[in-house]
């Protein structure tokens, strides 16, 4: 896709993947980022992408599941805690890469470099604008998704054939956040602005049934958490990396297929109002 | 200063006094042995093209630059053991503008202010005084970051101004402004010599030379080559006038000898001849009377550029 | 002949010096607090909220975390990796803005101010922002009732030691770095993430394989984590304690050292 060249210049993810990423600047932040990703390399990205679900995972393996043992999982069985938790780290994962591709980088672009300014001018509009920028996030969070399926399955993580499913549903999480990631970012004007989403996307990281299932919460906080889509993302990749599935995963599915497409719409529409208006 | 019996350093007949000042990077000499004298009052400076040991030379005399050779008194101290004193005093516009941008304009002067040891009530009076120089009170409270070049540049320079000093190291000043922002400076300048305080200036831009200097000294290749005030030299070095010729593409080479004799000295661009001449209208006839006719013809006053391309066969700005 | 100028500016004694560079941060943060405030202040909340109450909810009470309720076991040590986080963070990119980006430290290093009260000006300030949101901490966990005994208080001590002995070697390595600070990104990834998870923050060490031990052990926030949970849970060898402060100590005094020669060899060119 054309609209994809200027990207591929930039090498991906320097996110911290799973833990939401952080903006450690004042001013120049923008400078920055853009300068790390322009002269980042592909090594980095190899060894993070493998190296970081292992440190998690053995972290989760050796220290926090020695502490709580074994939690109920998918379908009411008990399962090891690090195989409750890691389909939930690759549901954050997905969703941090997605949404840090497509905040800084498109806001640069857009406020700063005005690469969209020059697409327009060509044939393309913004919605090839829209849908190419989200599939390149996709694209690269999907090479870690399934470095992080390898991990999971090398260390005996996986219950079921069905956990290839995984990366199908790791990319669909990407396309959901990076969606909606890039339609807030066109609403951005400040890089400062930028800490807004990481209020937003930290405490979808922590209470989305991460880190302990849903029922810890009182019934009444439960349904707060159901509108959290990463929570829809856990439960589904939670399904499929322990084989249990069941029709409320076509909900799941629904909910983070509705995100990606009004994220779509949103994005192809503000680009439109904000460069074509 | 040993050498200058009545300087005492409160109050130095000479501001900077250099000897073989030497500056090395690794196995470089960016600066290679100069002497360099700047007095009180006088307004000085340093002409070259980038890389000609200009900016090496300010951060020395600013005192973030150890000298690697040589001897250099600022104020009549020395910047080795006395930096903090001498950077008390003296106030540094650097080349690129290093302001807070994410502070106001205020801020910027209030608190650049207090690392001088003002007081409070003495910032915040100086802050606005300032302001009022540099043209920018209606903007006082604004951030920094959406102000245009020229705005960012005069407040540099109200900042550098902020501890009254009697040194000022101008490093480039006016480099990427538009002609009205830099008559604009050019005028606050000439307003602060009058005040007395004694300005070094780097230029690699003759016209601001010419505007700025009472005395200067031509830089290149980490030495000076010339030095005195913008007229002397350019009568030294170069004739009343120049006449410039300008050839279609190729042909410059195959005219040169047709013409070359009629002045005492002659100068090839790229894009133009340059005949050096007392009298310029005079040579231009001569050079139509032998049938020589270039596509167009200037006839105009030498300047700085012209000293600088006898004394290094280079341009100052390519 | 023009009029004698004699200049205003005076050398301002070390100590001043380094406090009006907080006062500089000071008015940079008077406008920009509430952007700050939720990466420092209210993020190791979150993780308390999270981790002490809802993975802690999974969590017997135990051998593991001392015979103690998780929320008391790991808040004391969230307050400690929030502030190492926080003082690795600040001493990055924002201390090679200085540097390279921003230049605040040229424009700074220009006045009779010296790089090593610069960078004294920033650790104080380092060590006051870490003040701040370790007390919003402490407060907002003594809600959640995270808090056993008054020695408690001392956790946001221990979190400043720990913060600015990490923070220092980074200020550093920022002052030593020319290119665009790719390697802070390595950093984040490859040093303090780990870190976090593999100090006794959320787990005993004991726990950790004794081949992989000795890197908890040269872990400055594990050091800070034990004392952090000697003061707050009480009945702690004051002799190890004694061991994991000078370990701290002796940390931060060589960053310190280490990033005084750096700056000047930085700014002093």
């Amino acid at each position: 896709m054309r609209t994809m060249d200027r990207s591929t210049e930039r090498m991906p993810g320097l996110a911290l993947r799973i833990l939401p990423f952080g903006r450690y600047t004042r001013g120049p932040g923008s400078v920055v980022e853009r300068s790390m990703r322009v002269h980042s390399r592909t090594w980095v990205i190899m060894v993070s992408g493998f190296a970081e679900p292992v440190v998690y995972l053995l972290a989760f393996q050796i220290g926090f599941g020695a502490l709580v043992g074994q939690v109920a999982g998918p379908g009411g069985q008990l399962v090891d805690y690090v195989a409750f938790v890691a389909p939930a780290l690759l549901a954050a994962s997905a969703m941090n890469g997605a949404i840090f591709e497509t905040t800084f980088p498109v806001f640069f672009k857009l406020r700063y470099a005005k690469v969209y300014d020059a697409m327009l001018a060509t044939p393309l509009g913004p919605f090839d604008i829209a849908l190419g920028e989200i599939t390149w996030a996709v694209i690269r969070g999907g090479v870690y998704s399934v470095a992080f399926v390898l991990v999971m399955a090398t260390m005996g993580l996986v219950g079921s054939p069905f956990a290839v499913l995984l990366v199908p549903a790791a990319l669909l999480v990407s396309f959901a956040f990076a969606s909606v990631g890039m339609a807030l970012s066109t609403f951005l004007r400040s890089p400062s602005q930028f800490d807004y989403i990481r209020l937003v996307v930290m405490p979808l990281f922590l209470f989305s049934a991460t880190f302990y299932p849903v029922s810890v919460y009182p019934d009444s906080v439960q349904w707060l958490v159901q509108v959290s889509p990463l929570y829809h993302g856990v439960e589904l990749m939670r399904g499929l990396a322990a084989g249990v599935l069941d029709v409320s995963m076509i909900g799941h599915v629904g909910v983070l297929a509705a995100l990606a497409a009004v994220g779509v719409v949103a994005t192809s529409r503000r680009i439109g109002a904000l460069l074509l208006g | 200063m040993a050498r200058d019996g009545e300087d005492d350093e409160r109050e130095p007949h000479l501001m900077v006094s250099g000897k073989a000042l030497v500056k090395r990077f690794g196995g470089v000499a960016a600066v290679a042995g100069i002497d360099v004298e700047v007095r009180r009052g006088e307004s000085f400076g340093f002409l070259g093209p980038n890389g000609a040991g200009k900016s090496s030379t300010m951060r020395m005399i600013a005192c973030v630059s150890p000298r690697s050779d040589g001897e250099l008194r600022v104020l009549s101290m020395d910047p080795e053991t006395d930096g903090p004193r001498i950077r008390a005093r003296i106030g540094v516009v650097p080349q690129l503008d290093n302001l807070d941008v994410e502070l106001t304009v205020r801020q910027n002067l209030q608190v650049y202010g207090r690392y001088f040891g003002l007081s409070r009530a003495r910032v915040r009076a100086k802050a606005v005084e300032l302001m009022e120089f540099a043209e920018l009170s209606d903007r006082a409270d604004d951030q920094v970051e959406p102000l245009s070049g020229g705005m960012k540049r005069r407040l540099t320079i109200a900042r550098s101004m902020v501890n009254d000093p009697e040194l000022l190291l101008l490093d480039e000043p006016t480099t990427g402004l538009d002609p009205q922002a830099r008559h604009l400076l050019w005028g606050r300048l000439y307003q602060l010599k009058q005040q007395g305080v004694t300005q070094i200036i780097t230029t690699h831009d003759m016209h601001e030379a010419e505007q700025l200097c009472d005395r200067l000294v031509v830089m290149d290749g980490g030495q000076i080559v010339a030095e005195g005030s913008p007229s002397e030299l350019i009568r030294r070095f170069s004739t009343r006038e120049v006449l410039e010729l300008r050839f279609p593409p190729g042909e410059q080479d195959g005219q040169l000898s047709r013409v070359a004799d009629l002045a005492g000295r002659h100068e090839v661009l790229p894009d133009r001849l340059l005949l050096y001449a007392d009298d310029g209208e005079a040579t231009l006839e001569a050079v139509h009377a032998r049938g020589v006719r270039p596509v167009s013809t200037l006839i105009r006053r030498s300047t700085l550029e012209d000293v600088f391309l006898r004394l290094t066969g280079r341009s100052l700005v390519d | 002949m023009p009029p004698v100028r004699r200049s205003t500016g005076t050398v301002v004694p070390t100590w001043r010096a380094m406090w009006l560079r907080v006062e500089g941060h000071w008015a940079w943060y008077r406008r920009y607090w509430r952007s700050s405030l939720y990466s420092s202040g209210i993020e190791p909340l979150l993780f308390l909220a999270a981790m002490g109450l809802g993975f802690g909810s999974q969590v017997e009470a135990g051998a593991a975390t001392g015979g103690h309720e998780y929320l008391h076991y790991v808040a004391p040590a969230l307050l400690v990796a929030g502030a190492t986080m926080s003082g690795m963070g600040e001493s990055s990119f924002p201390v090679l803005s200085g540097f390279k980006w921003q230049k605040d430290y040229i424009a700074v290093t220009a006045t009779p101010i010296t790089p090593g009260q610069l960078l004294g000006g920033q650790l104080m300030w380092l060590a006051i922002r870490l003040t701040l949101s370790g007390v919003i901490y402490g407060l907002v966990a003594l809600t959640f009732g995270a808090w056993l005994r008054p020695g408690a208080v001392l956790v946001v001590g221990v979190g400043v030691i720990t913060g600015l002995a990490c923070a220092a070697p980074v200020m550093a390595l920022a002052a030593a770095t020319y290119d665009e600070g790719r390697r802070f990104v390595v950093m984040f990834r490859f040093v303090m993430v780990p870190m976090m998870l593999f100090s006794a923050t959320f787990f005993p060490i004991e726990q950790i394989p004794i081949e992989l031990r000795w890197l908890t052990w040269i872990s400055p926030l594990w050091h800070g984590n034990e004392i952090a949970r000697a003061v707050a849970l009480g009945g702690a060898d004051p002799l190890a304690v004694a061991g994991h402060g000078g370990f701290l100590l002796a940390l931060l005094a060589g960053g310190v050292l280490l990033a005084k020669k750096l700056f000047y060899r930085r700014l002093v060119v």
